[in-house]
C-alpha cells in the first residue's frame, strides 16, 4: 500500500513539521507520554533537560543496540591491537628480549586492553551520534523560541506530521487532554537552503 | 549587580538578565549549611536552597556568559605568565640537551618522571569522580565531576609532556608510537614504558571524550541561551572587535558547533545515557590499570626500592589521594569566588572528599608500611639498604656501617617529609570538626599534594642515586631548569583550569538537574501532600514498582 504522507501548512503557508505542546513537570510529562504512546503513534518525541527517570518505558521504546555495537568494536579493537603487536614481535620487526619467545602473548596484555578500551570508548561516542543522527546543524524544533526552554527547565511533547496516523486536530485534543500547558505548531525547515534565485 | 537600585534589580531580573541575590543563610550548628545531616535515614539535599531548575541554569551559565568577575584576568595573567615558562624551558632543552637538567650518570630519571607520575597521578581524579562514583550510584558526583574532569585533562597534558621532553631527542617523540617509517623498526611491546605510552595516550584520549560527551548537553543549553537572546533582541556583550559579531552570535555558533545539534530528545537521551555508562563501565579498568601501568615502569626493573609487587594498588591508590586533594585545592577558592556555588558544592561534598582522603591516605600509609615489611622479611640486604640508608635514617640517628663509617638516608628530609604530608596529616580528618573546617581541609589538601610530589621524588631518585655500585653513588641536585619546568607545568595546568572557568560550563547541569528532587517522575510539591493531584497519580501500566 502506497501510504501518501499528507502535506499540512501553517496559515503562513510553510509545510508543517510538528505539533509540540509544553508541560509544566517531569510527573505530567512522564504522563503524557504514556497517552500518546498509547493513542499508537510512532513518530514522535518527548524533550527535557536530563533524562526523565523511566521515561523510555512510557514512551514504549526499545532497548538500544548501542551496547552490543560497543562491544563487538571493544573486542574487534582488542583483537587488532593483539594482532598488531603479535606481527610487529614475531614478523615485523624481531627483537630478543631476555631470551624470551617472540610471540609471548604475556607482554602484550597491557596494550590489547587499552586498545580495545581506546575502540570502546570511541564507539561509545560515535555510535551514539551517528545512531541519533548527530551532529546537525539546525533542526525544526530549534527555530521555535518555546523550544529553546527545554535545554533550561522546560519539557516538550512533539508529534510530527510524518507520523502516519497524523491529524492536526486530533493531536492538539490529545495533547490537550493530556495537560498541555500551551501547544504551538512547528514550521518545516526545507533540508537545503533554498537557491538565492527563489527569493 | 550592586549598582542597580532595587527597583532595576528587580526589572532586570525579571527580564530575565540577572538572577536573585542569593540569600545568605544562617550555619545551622546541627547540619551545618544544610547538608550535614547526621541521620543515616534522611538523605542530605544535593543542592542546596529549595533550588529550581532554572536557577541551576541560570547561575552555572553565568559564569561562562558574564565571566567570574574582576579577578579573574589579572590572575589569568599571572598563570599565563608562569605557564610561558615551561616552552621556554623546554625549548631551552630541547636546543642544548637533557644535560641542562640536573641529571647525572646515576640519576638519569629526576625531577622529569617526578614530574610526569606525580601529574598523571593528580589525572586519576576525575575519573574516578566520573566513572567510578558514577557507577556506584553517588549521587553526590554530580556537582565535582566536570571540573574533576577538566582537571583530568589538563594534569594528562602537563603529565604526557615530561616523557616526551626527558627522551633527548625531542623530535624523534614520535617514535614512541607504532609509525610506519623507512628504517622499518617498529617499537619493542614487551616494554613497560612502551606499555606506558599506551596508557597515558588512551587514557587522555577517553577522559577527554567522556568530558566532551558529558559537556555536550552543557553546550547546548549555551547555545539555546544565546541563540534565544539573539530572538528576543536583548543580547548581553556588545559587538566584539576584529570579529565584527555579537558576542552572543559567537556564543550561538561556538557552543552550537560544541552541541553537535543536541535538541534534548529522549530518545537521544537513551542511547547518550547508555553510551555514558559504557564510558564510565571502560574508564575504571582504565583509571585503574593507567598508574599500574605506570607503576610497571619501575617495578618491572630489577633496581631495589622499584622492584616490588605492591607497585601497581600503591600507585593507584595514591593517585586518587592526590587526585582528590587537587581536586580540593580548586574547588574551595571556586566556591569561595563564584557566588552561589556553595549550594552546588555543599559542605557534605567537602566532607565526602576528605573522607577519601583519610582512606586513600590510609591506603599509601599501608603500602609504605609493606614495602618495610617486604624489605625486612624478604632477607634481601639491598633491598633493606635502600630503605634504611637511602630513604629513613637522619642523620642524628646514624649508625656505623662495618668500615666504621657512620651511615644516615641523604633524603631523610624528603621521606620524612613525604610520612608527615601523606600518612600524619590526614588524621585530622578522624575528627568532625576538621572535616568540615573549609581552612583545615584545605591545608591537608596542600600538603598532601606536596607529599605526592615527594613521595614520587622519594621512589625515583633515592632508589636511583644510591643503586649495586657504590663508586656510581651520586646525590642529585636539580638545575634551575628542572624547578622553572616544573613551575611553567603548574602554570599551564592553573590557565588551563581557570580557562575552562570562563568559557565551559563548570558544573553538569542536566546531571545536577536529574538528582534534583523535582525531577523525579513521582515528586509532588510539599505543599499539596494531602490531595494527590492529577500528576502525583501514577497510572503506567507497563511499569511497576519504581
Amino acid at each position: 500500500m502506497a501510504a501518501t504522507t499528507k502535506i499540512y501548512r501553517t496559515e503562513e503557508g510553510k509545510d508543517l513539521y510538528a505539533v509540540m505542546a509544553e508541560f509544566a513537570t517531569p510527573a505530567d510529562t512522564y504522563h503524557a507520554a504514556e497517552m500518546v504512546r498509547d493513542a499508537g503513534y510512532q513518530k514522535w518525541d518527548v524533550y527535557s533537560p536530563f533524562p526523565i527517570h523511566g521515561i523510555e518505558e512510557a514512551m514504549g521504546l526499545k532497548r538500544p543496540i548501542l551496547p552490543l555495537l560497543v562491544g563487538v568494536m571493544g573486542i574487534t579493537g582488542a583483537c587488532l591491537g593483539f594482532a598488531f603487536q603479535y606481527w610487529v614481535s614475531t614478523v615485523g620487526y624481531k627483537t630478543n628480549v631476555q631470551g624470551k619467545p617472540y610471540g609471548a602473548w604475556e607482554a602484550f596484555v597491557p596494550v590489547t586492553f587499552e586498545i580495545g578500551v581506546l575502540f570502546t570508548a570511541f564507539t561509545a561516542l560515535f555510535g551514539m551520534l551517528v545512531i541519533n543522527g548527530l551532529p546537525r546543524w539546525n533542526h525544526p524544533l530549534l527555530c521555535k523560541e518555546r523550544f529553546l526552554g527545554v535545554s533550561d527547565d522546560k519539557f516538550i511533547i512533539a508529534i510530527e506530521s510524518a507520523d502516519a496516523k497524523f491529524e492536526p486536530e486530533q493531536v492538539r485534543k490529545l495533547l490537550k487532554d493530556a495537560g498541555a500547558t500551551a501547544i504551538e505548531l512547528v514550521e518545516d525547515i526545507p533540508d537545503a537552503p533554498a537557491a538565492p534565485a527563489a527569493h | 549587580m550592586s549598582s542597580l537600585n532595587p527597583d532595576q534589580a528587580t526589572a532586570a531580573r525579571l527580564a530575565g538578565l540577572a538572577q536573585a541575590p542569593d540569600a545568605p543563610r544562617a550555619w545551622d550548628p546541627a547540619t551545618g549549611d544544610g547538608s550535614l545531616v547526621e541521620d543515616p535515614a534522611v538523605r542530605a539535599p544535593l543542592v542546596l536552597g529549595n533550588r529550581s531548575f532554572n536557577w541551576v541554569t541560570e547561575t552555572v551559565c553565568g559564569y561562562a556568559e558574564k565571566g567570574p568577575g574582576k579577578w579573574f584576568w589579572p590572575t589569568f595573567f599571572l598563570t599565563s605568565q608562569i605557564a610561558a615558562l615551561m616552552p621556554l624551558m623546554i625549548l631551552y632543552l630541547a636546543i642544548t640537551g637533557v644535560g641542562v637538567w640536573g641529571l647525572n650518570n646515576q640519576v638519569d630519571w629526576a625531577w622529569d618522571i617526578t614530574n610526569f607520575v606525580f601529574w598523571i597521578g593528580i589525572g586519576h581524579a576525575g575519573t574516578l569522580i566520573s566513572a567510578i562514583l558514577c557507577l556506584l550510584k553517588q549521587k553526590w558526583r554530580t556537582s565535582i565531576n566536570r571540573a574533576a574532569e577538566a582537571m583530568t585533562i589538563f594534569a594528562v597534558i602537563c603529565a604526557a609532556t615530561f616523557p616526551g621532553i626527558h627522551v633527548g631527542r625531542i623530535w624523534m617523540a614520535w617514535m614512541l608510537f607504532p609509525i610506519p617509517n623507512a628504517n622499518a623498526i617498529w617499537p619493542n611491546f614487551k616494554s613497560p614504558l612502551l606499555w606506558d605510552v599506551f596508557a597515558v595516550s588512551t587514557y587522555g584520549t577517553v577522559s577527554a571524550l567522556f568530558w566532551f560527551m558529558g559537556m555536550v548537553p552543557d553546550f547546548a543549553t549555551l547555545r539555546d541561551r544565546a541563540a534565544k537572546r539573539i530572538m528576543t533582541g536583548r543580547q548581553i556583550g556588545g559587538t566584539l572587535p576584529l570579529i565584527g559579531k555579537t558576542a552572543d552570535e559567537v556564543r550561538a555558533f561556538a557552543y552550537g558547533l560544541a552541541s553537535l545539534g543536541w535538541r534534548f530528545s529522549s530518545r537521544h537521551w537513551l542511547n547518550y545515557e547508555k553510551a555514558y555508562l559504557m564510558l564510565a563501565g571502560i574508564s575504571t579498568p582504565l583509571v585503574l590499570s593507567v598508574h599500574s601501568i605506570v607503576s610497571f615502569d619501575f617495578a618491572t626493573s630489577i633496581l631495589p626500592g622499584w622492584h616490588t609487587t605492591i607497585f601497581p594498588p600503591y600507585f593507584v591508590a595514591g593517585a586518587i589521594f592526590g587526585g582528590f586533594a587537587m581536586v580540593l585545592m580548586l574547588l574551595i577558592p571556586s566556591r569561595e569566588l563564584f557566588p552561589g556555588m556553595k549550594d552546588l558544592i555543599t559542605m557534605r561534598h567537602l566532607e565526602n572528599m576528605a573522607k577519601i582522603i583519610l582512606v586513600t591516605g590510609y591506603m599509601v600509609g599501608f603500602a609504605y608500611a609493606m614495602e618495610f615489611f617486604v624489605a625486612w622479611y624478604s632477607g634481601n640486604a639491598y633491598e633493606r639498604d635502600v630503605f634504611l640508608f637511602n630513604r629513613v635514617l637522619p642523620p642524628f640517628l646514624a649508625v656505623e656501617g662495618l668500615d666504621g663509617q657512620l651511615k644516615y638516608a641523604p633524603y631523610w628530609w624528603a621521606y620524612w617529609a613525604m610520612i608527615f604530608c601523606n600518612v600524619v596529616s590526614p588524621q585530622v580528618f578522624w575528627f568532625k570538626a576538621c572535616r568540615q573546617s573549609i581552612p583545615v581541609i584545605f591545608t591537608v589538601a596542600f600538603l598532601v599534594t606536596i607529599g605526592m610530589w615527594f613521595e614520587r621524588f622519594v621512589i625515583i631518585v633515592t632508589s636511583l642515586h644510591r643503586a649495586f655500585l657504590p663508586g656510581e653513588w651520586h646525590m642529585f641536585y636539580p638545575s634551575l631548569v628542572d624547578i622553572l619546568t616544573f613551575v611553567g607545568s603548574c602554570g599551564t595546568f592553573l590557565t588551563l583550569y581557570l580557562l575552562f572557568c570562563r568559557f565551559l560550563p563548570q558544573f553538569a547541569m542536566s546531571e545536577i538537574k536529574n538528582v534534583m528532587p523535582q525531577a523525579s517522575p513521582h515528586y509532588r510539591p510539599p505543599a499539596s501532600t494531602g490531595g494527590a493531584g492529577p500528576s502525583g497519580v501514577h497510572h503506567a501500566p507497563n511499569k511497576e514498582g519504581v
